[in-house]
């Protein structure tokens, strides 16, 4: 049984899951269960108040359902909405109360979260389940003026700055997925980079799903004040179940004038087993808006997990001269399913994006790109270049392109190219006359294929992210 | 509307004298088509033109009924001159003359019996309006082994008495093994304000050769709707060319289905649009079968208030190995309210293919108009001269010699 399990872990090594006692709240979605969640999180009214009129606009929601990749019904009302650690009902004060086995977990993760253990800089808030357990180098944080914590914390201790942004790029009228997580969200990051700072380290967020059952909606704001500037990586995993779990957060960017965000994320959800079996949803709403002028927003994906990955990290470029930028590899293997792009809204002047996108698929796997690039009539001078290349190993895989072009104005220009094709004999040839077998081939071809993505990653992470795009293909050649 | 539609029906059934049979299939495709109604943009093909909505702002309420019962006089001097040609006339959507003086008549034929078949496979309710409400078609039949020695011209003539009128035309088109056939549809428009809904269905057996040129150029404010359907066998070749400037709104989609083996489909288009003018191509080329082709480049020209819209489609089911699929739409906006949209899609299932599209819009190259005004030419010349080059692109695209020439002289591009 055990060799089993151990068998299994070779193919997803995060698929473990801690053996915690839980404090869940009741299953299903209800005006209760909101109301139970804002209380455990002692949230002011207004939060309340605002949680409730998104329950009250979901109930004229329909879930939308346009996209490439079907799935099976969610039964919204057979999840629980808030699990946390049973010993995090009264929150430890610092790293020394924290439940032992959650540390131990996050050290199998390969976050360190004790003090002593954090020499790589790269300050991390870590979310388990439904509540953020830790955040590291507060202290030097601090004295910059910079927030970074929880958003439950940030709620009680910044109320005028989550009060102020909060819901302003993702408005609680917006879609089916994004108002659900308006109405229960249960945790997540808050980060405000105060004006002309330099954020000195990485930002990082950790996040794990371990309880069976739940959903997780965590939220995540980001406030660059003018001219600051901010690099944040996401990183994800969860247990391997047979069940599919949904996870649908909401992540909000707002740049003011001459302020920079760079946000980085490592997708690497459970993608469900050879068979397609379990995986997580991960049906996420990422957007930046580019409030001030000269600002830039730049979105940074790599792909790899997930049983479908459903998501347009977009920009909304509202301020003259903004820049908004969009890298992603999504890979798709075995029965993984992806349907992700970007969006660039250009409404100020000189407005410049760019999108360069590379699609993997293999097995019996499916990829969507698509992407929206819409110039409106007051954007004059605005530029976008967009290139999405395709790579498909095998013929049950599909590679689809659906961009959306719209140009309303004379001034401006939109280049878009993409490519399909496989790797071509001569590559692989040439690699394996070298010596190369050929995953390796494969593996060297695409690294190379993802090179301008992967260079625009934080060292730390380029290198993880190179590793995983191998992992992700193993066993997809031949 | 629905009353409408089924008090008009039945002035149909009274006047044309159809089937039982007809007239019970006819009568499926009128239930669907109310079920359904014009299209709207909440329909992913209709996404950036809403066809209910601009036949209710530019039209208002249309009437389905015609009274074909009495011929129209042709008249002579909308025939193109100086290319000799066999003709098809449609005026007001009748049929009122066809004729092929110029080829073997025992190579052609002209079957006009009704043969609907009552499986719709289509999404698409304007297909399922122009079955219910066509009065008559026909299906042209080119043998084996004969091609027609001059082009086929379509004229789709409306006379000033026609208003707030729809009319559904359809023609059916077999090409037979080895055979080929040059096609070239005018609109010639004198009416106002109706809605004309027109279906080609082509079918090409093996070996044979399609060219269909499709001439909008024709001011006026009608709201047009066409279909092409075409099935393609082995190493079979098909060409459309569509230009699209007069109408007030004009969709022209184009459905090819690549089912044999070296087959071949070449889609080119241009867009010279002015004033409020919105005008679109769908295509959607589905490669079944390995080793196909396809070549899709449509250019736009757009001033004023215009919009174009080109929403291209590649498909490559998974059998089809060695697909070749290119597809590039570019796009010069003249004045700040003009606009374009695309949507360049690809659909892939197979993984030894070579898929690309491209899509590139802006407005003129200022270097370029320098470079040229530094030459001695006025503003106004450099201008044309680069919107000449750019399109001339596309007329050369044109394989048959004699109908470039005509185009060209059309639209007043110069080599």
């Amino acid at each position: 049984m055990r060799e089993k399990e151990l068998e299994k872990l070779k193919d997803y090594k995060y698929g473990f899951s801690t053996d915690i006692e839980s404090f869940k709240a009741p299953k299903g979605l209800s005006e209760e269960v909101i109301k139970f969640i804002s209380k455990i999180k002692r949230e002011p009214q207004w939060l309340l108040e605002w949680r409730m009129k998104a329950f009250e606009r979901l109930k004229v929601l329909k879930e939308p359902n346009w996209q490439k990749p079907k799935y099976p019904k969610i039964d919204y009302q057979d999840l629980y909405y808030y699990s946390a650690p049973k010993s995090f009902k009264d929150k430890p004060k610092n790293l020394d109360e924290l439940d032992p086995k959650l540390l131990e977990t996050y050290k199998k993760l390969g976050i360190p979260l004790q003090e002593q253990k954090r020499l790589n800089n790269i300050a991390v808030d870590a979310v388990f389940d439904s509540v953020s357990v830790a955040t590291t180098f507060k202290e030097k944080l601090t004295e910059k003026g910079i927030i970074f914590c929880s958003i439950s914390e940030a709620v009680q201790k910044h109320p005028e700055l989550v009060k102020k942004y909060l819901g302003t790029v993702i408005p609680l009228t917006d879609h089916f997925f994004a108002t659900l997580n308006s109405a229960v969200f249960t945790d997540g990051s808050f980060v405000y980079i105060p004006p002309n700072v330099k954020c000195p380290m990485e930002l990082s967020t950790y996040f794990r799903i371990n309880a069976s059952d739940t959903g997780q909606f965590e939220r995540t704001l980001i406030i660059a004040d003018k001219g600051s500037y901010v690099s944040y990586l996401e990183g994800c995993t969860a247990p391997m179940r047979d069940e599919n779990q949904l996870h649908a957060a909401n992540v909000e960017l707002i740049a003011l004038d001459d302020a920079e965000i760079k946000y980085s994320t490592v997708q690497n959800w459970y993608p469900g087993d050879k068979d397609g079996k379990g995986g997580i949803y991960n049906f996420v709403t990422k957007r930046g808006l580019c409030k001030g002028n000269n600002s830039k927003i730049s979105w940074t994906q790599v792909e790899t997990g997930s049983a479908i990955t459903w998501k347009y990290p977009s920009c909304i470029l509202k301020g003259d001269n903004s820049i908004g930028e969009f890298y992603s590899i999504a890979i798709t293997n075995n029965h993984q399913k992806a349907d992700t792009g970007t969006k660039m809204i250009h409404l100020g002047k000189n407005t410049k994006s760019k999108i360069i996108s590379k699609g993997i698929s293999a097995g019996f796997s499916d990829m969507t790109y698509r992407g929206l690039v819409d110039i409106s009539p007051k954007a004059l001078n605005s530029n976008n270049y967009t290139q999405c290349d395709s790579l498909l190993m095998g013929n049950k895989c599909g590679a689809h392109t659906v961009p959306y072009i719209k140009n309303k104005n004379s001034e401006s220009n939109i280049a878009h190219e993409a490519t399909t094709s496989k790797i071509s004999e001569e590559q692989l040839h040439y690699c394996q006359q070298r010596g190369l077998n050929s995953e390796e081939a494969v593996g060297l071809i695409v690294n190379g294929f993802c090179k301008e993505v992967l260079q625009q990653l934080p060292m730390e992470f380029a290198v993880e992210a190179q590793k995983l795009v191998g992992i992700s293909l193993e066993g997809s050649v031949g | 509307m629905e009353n409408q539609l089924k008090n008009d029906f039945k002035k149909i059934v009274k006047t044309s004298g159809f089937s039982k049979k007809d007239i019970d299939i006819k009568k499926i495709y009128l239930n669907e088509f109310i079920k359904k109604g014009f299209p709207n943009k909440k329909l992913e093909n209709w996404k950036f033109s809403d066809i209910n909505q601009i036949i209710k702002k530019n039209i208002g309420d249309l009437d389905f009924y015609n009274d074909y019962s009495f011929p129209n006089k042709i008249d002579s001097s909308i025939f193109v001159n100086g290319l000799e040609h066999n003709k098809i006339v449609f005026i007001n959507g009748r049929i009122e003359k066809i004729e092929f003086n110029y080829e073997d008549e025992n190579k052609i034929e002209i079957l006009d019996q009704m043969e609907l078949k009552d499986k719709n496979n289509f999404e698409n309710s304007l297909i399922d309006l122009n079955n219910a409400f066509t009065n008559k078609y026909y299906k042209i039949v080119v043998k084996e082994d004969y091609g027609l020695k001059k082009p086929l011209i379509i004229y789709h003539t409306t006379k000033e008495n026609l208003h707030l009128k729809n009319i559904n035309l359809r023609l059916d088109f077999l090409l037979k093994k080895n055979s080929s056939l040059r096609l070239i549809d005018i609109s010639n428009d004198l009416s106002e304000k109706n809605f004309i809904n027109t279906i080609y269905n082509f079918e090409l057996n093996q070996d044979s050769i399609l060219k269909n040129y499709k001439i909008d150029q024709k001011t006026n404010s009608n709201i047009k709707y066409s279909f092409n359907n075409i099935d393609q066998d082995i190493n079979s070749v098909s060409e459309t060319f569509v230009l699209s400037c007069g109408s007030n709104f004009i969709k022209n989609e184009i459905n090819c289905n690549l089912n044999g083996k070296y087959s071949s489909a070449f889609i080119n288009g241009i867009f010279s649009l002015n004033e409020k003018r919105h005008h679109e191509i769908r295509t959607s080329i589905n490669h079944l079968i390995d080793n196909t082709k396809s070549y899709q480049l449509v250019k736009s020209v757009l001033d004023n208030d215009s919009k174009s819209v080109y929403q291209g489609k590649i498909f490559v089911n998974s059998d089809a190995q060695k697909t070749d699929g290119y597809q590039l739409s570019k796009a010069i906006l003249l004045s700040e309210n003009a606009e374009f949209n695309a949507k360049p899609e690809l659909e892939i299932y197979a993984d030894d293919v070579k898929c690309s599209h491209g899509s590139a819009s802006g407005s003129l190259n200022q270097d370029s108009i320098f470079y040229l005004m530094s030459r001695g030419l006025n503003y106004k010349q450099a201008k044309e001269l680069l919107i000449n080059g750019f399109l001339l692109d596309v007329v050369e695209k044109i394989t048959d010699s004699q109908i470039r020439n005509l185009i060209k002289n059309l639209i007043g591009v110069k080599e």
